[in-house]
């Protein structure tokens, strides 16, 4: 009697909690989604629909007006293709230097490399702005300790350039790469000696064991290395507006394109142009820019969601 | 392998002294970019914020000065200050909610439910979205900045707030701290796009945790919140220290103060004041992650 009726309240308050769970995911999933179904409604609107009372999220008359004046202004497919290329370029080159770098901190121990690790979170700790200048002018004027002048004469100039993305991500150096060591470094800590050892008792060298053992285990790690770097790369309006100024890649044009926009308009009068419309645009530019990564994460999301959690992020 | 090495006349290595050699070859890439685009730059950033910089036909000439740069970012610059202390409290105010929302959905997350796949996919999207220039831009999105007065946004987070209140408060949360988490509701959207990264590392910490912990618990007769504070607590505990790191650096990449040191440097040009603003502010950001670091390792617990 007693035991029914505690069973009854318990099961009571687990339909609660269920109910609870599901209104709170609901609502933070939509508190999340707002913007992009925002952006979707605002970008296949006309320019008729701006200010009709009656219009709040589905359009009355629908256009593409909005997307032909992004791909016109932004010149979108040569940004998206210089952009695709940045990125995986950067990615590919950032995941193989941190995930050498991170196997060489957590296995391969020589003298001093504690203090080099060290130096690896010193690279998280340091906000980029600090050291933004010095790199610009040292990239501005390209010497190589003296080499560059000697042969040509003159320094390199390598702003406009992807050089500076090609070296940085060379050298594991890129946009957050010491937390990218750091991942990898965690996570071939968690993979016993024992497999190591094995292999070389088989005859294989460092080399062999690395290529061969190591990095096919370590696949959860570089997926999400490589999400995370292909990502904030493609979004990064830090870096990629310093050393880029001319170059059509997204977020130097995203970041652009209100003004051009408005020299577009109105043939360079921007008081006049209607700001409504402008942030019309812009919204849809938007849209298009992270278009493309909304369907790469479609594909890769089971696969990144499930990677995350056998990453060594956790260490 | 050993034949070579004779051959070549070396004396054979021991497997600790190739590794230690390996070690070696397989760090320098990153040693170099450290060097050339790490630590020399902030020695001539630390130079340069003690100099006085003008260009000219011969190139630079950079003036050693002392301390004036950071007197005159500190004193004379109008809104250095402002903006420095406006970045820190933000800061400081936001990271608590972010560390705690996010563990709180974590767990959330990691129970099973119908449609949970969804979810997650929807809650890391985030992790995409909110990063760089898109952030910028849509804070200034007028449609948008219109359509959240019209469109009755205000309901929306009324909702959030009283199911939060509520939730936490069930779940054996102190007051105040509901107060602090619904007085934070009005941002939520700032405070779930900038909880991504942060709810994985909570999550992957959650699914490490051994079941056998939560039966044993289970037997004892420990209630759902009994298990949360007892066991999920503490074994998550070294990651709330790795998330509080995280998102205090991730704010680097979105404040007010980073955009007034690049203006300085770049539109002002006035380089030795630039780097004495980023050496402050590197300064001060030092002095916070110290102190949390300091009083959160003292809490941690760690199963070894």
């Amino acid at each position: 009697m007693t035991l029914a009726r505690l069973l009854s309240l318990e099961s009571w308050k687990r339909w609660l909690w269920s109910f609870v769970r599901l209104t709170l995911i609901i609502g933070l999933s939509f508190v999340i989604l707002y913007p992009i179904l925002q952006k979707i409604s605002t970008a296949i609107k006309d320019k008729k629909d701006l200010y009709s009372p009656i219009v709040v999220w589905i359009p009355e008359h629908y256009s593409w007006d909005n997307f032909m004046q992004v791909i016109n202004i932004m010149d979108y497919w040569t940004t998206l293709g210089n952009t695709f290329a940045l990125s995986s370029m950067t990615t590919v080159l950032t995941a193989a230097s941190c995930a050498l770098a991170g196997y060489g901190f957590a296995r391969l121990k020589f003298k001093g490399s504690g203090i080099l690790f060290a130096g690896v979170i010193l690279t998280i700790l340091v906000p980029p702005t600090t050291i933004l200048i010095p790199i610009y002018l040292n990239l501005k004027d390209f010497t190589l300790m003296g080499i560059i002048p000697l042969l040509t004469g003159k320094p390199l100039n390598l702003l406009n350039t992807y050089w500076p993305f090609i070296l940085t991500s060379l050298t594991a150096n890129s946009l957050k790469a010491g937390l990218y060591i750091f991942i990898f470094r965690q996570f071939f800590r968690g993979i016993p000696k024992e497999v190591e050892e094995a292999a070389y008792i088989d005859g294989a060298g460092i080399g062999t064991t690395f290529a061969r053992i190591m990095l096919p285990n370590a696949v959860p790690s570089i997926v999400t290395v490589t999400l995370f770097s292909f990502v904030w790369q493609w979004n990064d309006s830090f870096f990629t507006t310093t050393y880029l100024t001319s170059s059509k890649v997204m977020s130097t044009q995203l970041a652009s394109l209100p003004h051009n926009l408005s020299v577009q308009l109105q043939d360079g009068v921007n008081s006049k142009a209607d700001p409504f419309y402008l942030s019309m645009v812009q919204d849809t530019g938007i849209l298009m820019a992270i278009l493309p990564l909304i369907v790469i994460y479609l594909f890769v999301q089971r696969y990144f969601v499930e990677s995350i959690e056998r990453t060594g992020i956790v260490g | 392998m050993m034949r070579t090495w004779m051959k070549l006349g070396l004396k054979p290595r021991t497997y600790a002294q190739q590794k230690a050699l390996w070690g070696f070859i397989y760090v320098l890439p990153w040693l170099l970019g450290f060097v050339f685009f790490f630590f020399i730059p902030l020695l001539s950033s630390l130079r340069y914020s003690l100099s006085s910089i003008s260009a000219n036909a011969q190139g630079m000439t950079i003036e050693f000065i002392g301390f004036a740069n950071y007197l005159e970012a500190l004193t004379v610059n109008t809104s250095f200050n402002r903006v420095l202390t406006e970045s820190i409290v933000n800061m400081v105010v936001n990271v608590p909610i972010i560390v705690i929302f996010s563990l709180f959905l974590a767990v959330l997350l990691n129970q099973k439910f119908f449609g949970r796949a969804v979810a997650r996919s929807i809650f890391f999207l985030p992790v995409i979205l909110a990063s760089g220039i898109i952030m910028t831009l849509e804070s200034t999105s007028l449609i948008q900045a219109v359509n959240d007065q019209n469109a009755g946004s205000g309901a929306l987070n009324a909702l959030g707030s009283f199911e939060l209140e509520y939730m936490m408060l069930e779940a054996g949360v102190s007051e105040t701290v509901v107060n602090y988490l619904t007085g934070a509701v009005d941002r939520i959207y700032q405070i779930v796009s900038q909880s991504g990264v942060q709810i994985l590392i909570f999550l992957a910490g959650i699914q490490t945790i051994s079941p056998q912990l939560y039966e044993a618990a289970k037997m004892e007769g420990a209630t759902g919140y009994e298990a949360f504070w007892k066991i999920t607590f503490p074994m998550v505990s070294p990651l709330i220290l790795v998330n509080v790191i995280y998102t205090i650096i991730d704010s680097f990449s979105r404040n007010a103060l980073t955009d007034l040191i690049r203006e300085t440097g770049f539109t002002q040009f006035n380089f030795g004041l630039s780097s004495a603003m980023a050496w402050i502010y590197f300064l001060a950001i030092a002095v916070i992650l110290a102190i949390s670091t300091y009083f959160i390792s003292k809490r941690v617990f760690y199963y070894d």
